[in-house]
């Protein structure tokens, strides 16, 4: 099966030697999976409308990516290329099952926020990217650290996003109001997701050019 | 009546990529050609409806009968993926001047979020179009997924124009790709807002 425009991104990633900090910190500002590689689009723009709910949700994927990452490097070799694809999907699907009850125990509130957002990690374009361009090739331990690595690079835009929308939309970070006031409702709905996200990329690009 | 309202509610109040957020990635990457863009809607547009009507059955006479709804997102990925692989190959058999025109975007439909997205939304949350709030019936999810995708496809398109546009005009350095992009989108969805309320 011949699936996904994301995968080629990551192959054009240098694999150089690195220390198992630097697998970490890769996903954070180099290969960024929000700012730099912009995948993972519908569940950055949709659940950010406060810093809590952005943090929820990466946390959600941060979970889902490294034990998924887990389980494709230990069964990579036995499985067939021909269907490798569609057994990364049940694996990634079946921990996804697992996250859903999970939360549904635990957190009833953060589900019913990110509603049909958390099954949709499923065809995160991250998460089936990492299997296939890095877990099915590596082992163990490094495809956990680099599940974990970029799962926080996810959490930490996830979490900027939401801070940055809900001091302008609602006057307020993490939950807490600063201001006497009810913010610009148009930085919560729609149309601000997409601008607050544009606006930070920019940002993104400019600092990196002023780095390097 | 109630499949008009369903109907403007779905491509135009309700859109499902500006104000639900479904199906952004190819939004944002087959939008440079308004011809692209044509071809992506229509091959959506196919595969949403077949995949909303697949699983609806799949939920309601498989799913449910047997106790194991929590199977839902297995389930639900493992037969679209299945779907869009056999619509690629009849396609291709019955119609290759078709296949030619939708062909090369089957392949990227599997993980585009709004044909799970909308295949789980129809038979997960109550809608009310003009009545009371209830669970939509096969007809009515056919035709809510159906419009989804045809407001996709209306601002797929209306988006690639605008982009057609901006290729000429001198974006700074910072900006240019994906950062202008999103800007854009997001003035067209404050403009899409003005439809709230429509319905």
């Amino acid at each position: 099966m011949k699936f996904i425009s994301c995968v080629p991104k990551f192959k054009q990633i240098k694999r150089t030697a690195m220390s198992k900090l630097s697998l970490l910190t890769s996903g954070i500002i180099k290969n960024n999976p929000t700012f730099v590689l912009v995948l993972g689009m519908c569940p950055t723009l949709a659940t950010t409308t406060s810093a809590t709910n952005g943090f929820g949700m990466g946390v959600a994927t941060l979970f889902v990516l490294t034990m998924s990452n887990i389980v494709i490097s230990l069964v990579a070799t036995q499985v067939p290329d021909k269907v490798r694809i569609p057994v990364y999907i049940v694996v990634i699907a079946a921990f996804v099952t697992i996250l859903q009850l999970l939360m549904q125990a635990f957190t009833p509130g953060l589900y019913a926020t990110l509603g049909i957002f958390i099954p949709l990690i499923v065809v995160n374009c991250i998460v089936l990217g990492r299997a296939e361009a890095y877990a099915s090739k590596n082992n163990v331990t490094d495809s956990a650290m680099d599940g974990i690595g970029s799962g926080i690079g996810f959490t930490l835009s996830l979490t900027v996003i939401g801070l940055v929308r809900e001091i302008l939309g609602s006057a307020s970070i993490f939950g807490i109001k600063f201001m006497d006031s009810d913010g610009i409702l148009a930085f919560v709905l729609a149309p601000g997701a997409f601008i607050v996200l544009g606006y930070l990329m920019v940002l993104f690009n400019k600092l990196k050019s002023k780095i390097s | 009546m109630e499949y008009i309202i369903i109907v403007i509610s779905a491509v135009f109040v309700n859109n499902i990529l500006l104000s639900q957020f479904l199906g952004v990635c190819p939004f944002l990457g087959v939008s440079n050609k308004v011809s692209t863009a044509a071809g992506m809607s229509g091959a959506v547009v196919f595969v949403i409806a077949l995949a909303t009507l697949t699983t609806y059955i799949l939920q309601y006479y498989v799913l449910v009968p047997l106790g194991i709804e929590f199977m839902q997102t297995v389930a639900f990925i493992l037969v679209i993926a299945a779907l869009v692989q056999m619509v690629e190959i009849i396609l291709k058999k019955i119609s290759p001047s078709l296949y030619q025109a939708l062909g090369i975007f089957l392949p990227l439909i599997t993980t585009n979020c709004a044909v799970l997205g909308l295949a789980i939304l129809v038979v997960s949350k109550e809608f009310s179009f003009g009545g009371a709030p209830h669970m939509l019936n096969m007809v009515e999810s056919v035709v809510y997924a159906t419009s989804s995708a045809v407001g996709f496809g209306v601002a797929m398109i209306l988006f690639a124009g605008i982009r057609e546009q901006q290729e000429l005009s001198n974006v700074p350095k910072a900006f240019q790709g994906t950062p202008i992009a999103l800007i854009t989108a997001g003035i067209l969805a404050l403009s899409f807002m003005g439809f709230a309320g429509l319905v």
